[in-house]
């Protein structure tokens, strides 16, 4: 086996565009996650069952299910339904859904940690309940989750090759492409998997220093 | 029971403020509050006392609707609070004030946005106003600098008076005061204290107090009652009830906490 930094050379243009697809990924993906993941979470606190139930049955089988099904569904039956999204589009939501599973469960242990007294104060003080959420009980219970959050971004990032199936040109994608057109298969795959861990591991330092900071 | 005013203190002011009808609070099979009757005159300063798990601070949470009561009715100022529609209980809880015994500050919220939060949420104060109040309670419980602090930069001391403040910028015509000092370092209960025995004289507020202080309780009490089992088993003037109780569970709990 040879080490050409040549091939890296030719390489670099394509790896710059699918770092690019892939921070995409990571970003909308995470928004997506988190913000239906809140909203999963809120759901699952209304006093009505025939809310609970629904959202908890569709999030259960979400949870439960391979991404990569998922994004298949998505990719290949959604269509027939008339819905076309580009590739991309799809494995965006399909990963930002899938993980709003997660940051469900995530936002669901910051709100019960926030102490009882804290609901008592704000019923005492004759708050209404919407406040008493968006004043109170969020700005402590999202505090405490940040680090948590920041795990399932990084474990997000690990699994945005998995769009390549569906013909996004993310990183992976990219280099497969390029080493199946030039038969060069190590510099290409090399230098990904040093851009994953370039990012990844900075990430869950700071991860780290958000938990010593915001969590007590 | 008898009415609990039948004793020598006559009421000072106004009529009845609240009033306990037949309420029964059950923890599971644990009967916390038994077929309860009592009420309290507006102005009045009543302390409730009696051995732990005796109830006395599920009748402030009641008040406060935090919890609801199995049976019976509880009445302030006249409208019934239990059993009520969602919106007269709102309307009941404005009269009402409450400090607890954790406290229970924001944690993420400066000193002065706890105590202005409600005012401007709830009673539609302007934040100006509402600043100005609550510098002024500041002021009034010793704590004129801490406006910018956050409650954790603060001793416990310190954050139950933000909490008496808080409580005081809703102007509740009742101050619940749930065991207000247990949580405290001894050094510190009495400056919480003393802030009480201000508000007690200065003000027309009405209190009902759960407390272990017996020495505060007769201080600002114009009336003590003694609770066990969930059941008011002796009520009169803080002379009477500690001088001399007429009820022997009274004496006993009496000389276990003097």
């Amino acid at each position: 086996m040879t080490w050409d930094w040549g091939v890296v050379a030719d390489f670099m243009p394509k790896f710059w565009d699918g770092l690019l697809v892939t921070l995409e990924i990571l970003a909308l993906g995470s928004l997506i996650s988190f913000v239906l993941g809140l909203v999963w979470a809120l759901l699952m606190r209304t006093p009505t069952r025939f809310v609970r139930w629904p959202v908890g049955v569709i999030t259960e089988f979400i949870r439960n299910t391979p991404l990569l099904v998922q994004l298949f569904f998505f990719f290949y039956v959604l269509p027939e339904w008339g819905l076309t999204w580009s590739a991309l589009t799809t494995g965006i939501c399909a990963i930002g859904l899938h993980y709003s599973t997660y940051t469900m469960q995530v936002y669901r242990a910051g709100i019960e940690a926030v102490p009882v007294g804290q609901w008592e104060a704000a019923t005492a003080l004759n708050l209404p309940v919407r406040h008493t959420w968006t004043a109170v009980i969020l700005p402590q219970a999202i505090r405490r989750v940040v680090p948590a959050l920041g795990n399932y971004v990084i474990s997000m990032l690990k699994d945005t090759p998995i769009l390549m199936t569906i013909t996004v040109l993310e990183m992976l994608g990219q280099a497969r492409l390029f080493s199946q057109q030039n038969f060069q298969f190590t510099e290409p795959l090399t230098v990904i998997g040093v851009a994953f861990i370039v990012i990844a591991y900075p990430a869950s330092l700071l991860v780290r220093a958000l938990e010593r900071r915001l969590v007590r | 029971m008898k009415e609990p005013d039948a004793d020598a203190n006559p009421p000072v002011d106004g009529g009845e403020l609240i009033r306990f009808d037949n309420v029964t609070k059950r923890f599971g099979s644990n009967t916390v509050l038994d077929r309860l009757d009592f009420s309290v005159n507006s102005g009045k300063h009543v302390t409730l006392i009696g051995p732990s798990g005796s109830g006395k601070t599920t009748i402030l949470r009641l008040l406060m609707t935090l919890t609801k009561p199995e049976e019976g009715t509880i009445t302030v100022a006249g409208e019934q609070l239990f059993p009520a529609p969602e919106k007269q209980i709102r309307e009941v809880r404005k009269k009402i004030g409450m400090v607890f015994q954790q406290f229970n500050l924001f944690p993420n919220m400066s000193v002065l946005r706890n105590i202005t939060e409600a005012p401007v949420t709830v009673l539609g104060m302007s934040k100006d106003e509402a600043a100005e109040r609550a510098r002024d309670l500041l002021e009034m419980v010793g704590l004129a600098d801490k406006c910018d602090a956050r409650p954790m930069q603060l001793s416990g001391g310190q954050q139950q008076r933000v909490a008496i403040a808080r409580a005081l910028a809703m102007r509740p015509q009742v101050l619940l005061l749930d065991e207000v000092t247990s949580a405290l370092d001894p050094e510190l209960v009495a400056g919480v204290l003393d802030v009480l025995r201000d508000i007690a004289r200065t003000t027309d507020i009405t209190m009902l107090c759960v407390t272990h202080e017996m020495n505060f309780a007769r201080d600002i009490s114009d009336q003590v009652l003694m609770f066990d089992s969930g059941r008011v088993i002796e009520s009169g003037s803080p002379e009477k009830i500690f001088s001399e109780p007429e009820n022997d569970r009274t004496r006993e709990f009496l000389s276990a906490v003097l």
